[in-house]
């Protein structure tokens, strides 16, 4: 979807501020959000891809307005209500619903090590061709999805080439609303920073996109 | 968040030991100092180097780290000629096995609007000084690699073993927001 959270390019957002000596979270509840959002995510009830287009979906200007944690918070609730772990109505009240049984965790404090050490791995072994190779010049397509998709704004309409082939992996577009892994190739694409942005770049710049197969065409 | 909490406990839905063993990993166990541990053994052994950039999921895992937000790694390496940048456009996509989580600055709407279209500035508001004749290449995290930066070794560093030169290296410089600076001489 055309959102505020695809920011590449734009203009105004004003100063970058680092902060010195910054710690991890800088509130208890920021701790909380975080963690909240990994151990509901062991019920895989969701995927990453879901998880980051619920974000997506929060209003532009909460989306701006709201910090990270507080981005976490909310698109937690929205997942927990949309899959049914917990309702709007217990949500709003604090309180579990009478008639809810008590579930058991799915992730333990013992377990944690082992689910972070594993991951989740996003490649698929599945034999898919390529239908680019390296050195090809291609063009990101010019495609405004209304759900969630991985190609930018800024890169669409431009013509770049394949600087690497990633291997396969699960594309966003379907898995996000549960369509499907679709997996496909993923490639590292060099666009020049005069083809993106016009003269006013640095004719020796460029940046490096990684795209599915279904983002490109052929030149 | 407290409510959430206590609803998701109270519900079975979520364990809070996990929780805390979820932020105690985060807090004490998994950063930056681990991505330092990578460059360092990259400017020590040249081998390894090759292999890093070659395959660096695997090579990273040769020191013990990996998992979550490091599955899929890429290292891409700084040199006199070329300066590397990562950023994540839409959204902020991060890898936490070698760097831990995020800085605000890096989630923030300035930085990600601002790092592919105006790289050079924000290098320059960094305090990073990129010569004309340097190629800047910004790596924006659009899928589920996740991009580490080999900063450049500092003249002066040739005596240092590798834990010294670990501690040298910052979380920035493997965003490439900073270059590695060689420590000052003693007496100097």
């Amino acid at each position: 979807m055309n959102g505020v959270h695809d920011l590449g390019g734009m203009q105004g957002m004003g100063a970058i501020e680092p902060e010195q000596d910054e710690p991890v979270f800088h509130s208890e509840w920021e701790a909380r959000a975080f963690a909240l959002n990994i151990a509901a995510g062991a019920w895989r009830k969701w995927n990453i891809d879901a998880g980051r287009h619920q974000i997506e979906l929060l209003p532009a200007v909460d989306y701006l307005r709201m910090s990270y944690y507080e981005k976490w918070a909310a698109r937690l609730a929205e997942l927990l209500v949309k899959h049914g772990l917990v309702s709007r109505e217990e949500i709003e009240s604090g309180q579990p619903a009478r008639s809810s049984a008590k579930a058991t965790p799915p992730l333990t404090a013992a377990q944690v090590p082992g689910l972070l050490r594993s991951g989740a791995v996003a490649s698929r072994n599945v034999s898919v061709a390529p239908r680019f190779q390296k050195g090809q010049r291609v063009r990101a397509r010019n495609i405004n999805p209304a759900g969630h998709t991985r190609l930018p704004r800024y890169a669409r309409g431009h013509v770049g080439t394949v600087d690497r082939d990633h291997g396969v992996y699960v594309f966003p577009d379907t898995n996000a609303h549960f369509l499907g892994e679709n997996p496909q190739h993923v490639y590292s694409v060099r666009f020049t920073a005069r083809e993106l942005w016009g003269e006013q770049a640095s004719e020796r710049d460029s940046v490096y996109i990684d795209l599915w197969d279904d983002y490109l065409e052929p030149v | 968040m407290k409510a959430l909490e206590s609803l998701l406990v109270e519900k079975g839905l979520v364990d809070p030991a996990a929780l805390d063993a979820l932020i105690d990993t985060y807090e004490n166990k998994v950063g930056p100092r681990n991505g330092a541990r990578v460059v360092a053994r990259a400017w020590s052994d040249p081998a390894y180097k090759q292999r890093l950039l070659e395959d660096a999921t695997a090579a990273i895992a040769e020191l013990g780290y990996g998992g979550r937000q490091g599955e899929h790694m890429v290292v891409v390496e700084n040199t006199p000629t070329v300066h590397n940048l990562v950023v994540c456009t839409l959204c902020s996509c991060y890898p936490w096995s070698v760097l831990g989580l995020p800085p605000a600055w890096y989630k923030s709407t300035p930085y990600r609007s601002r790092a592919v279209i105006d790289p050079r500035g924000v290098l320059c508001e960094f305090g990073v000084e990129v010569g004309e004749e340097v190629e800047v290449r910004v790596w924006d995290s659009t899928a589920e690699l996740r991009y580490l930066v080999l900063p450049e070794r500092p003249a002066g560093t040739e005596h240092l073993q590798e834990d010294d030169l670990a501690a040298l290296v910052t979380r920035d410089a493997m965003v490439g927001t900073a270059k590695v600076v060689a420590p000052k001489k003693a007496g100097a």
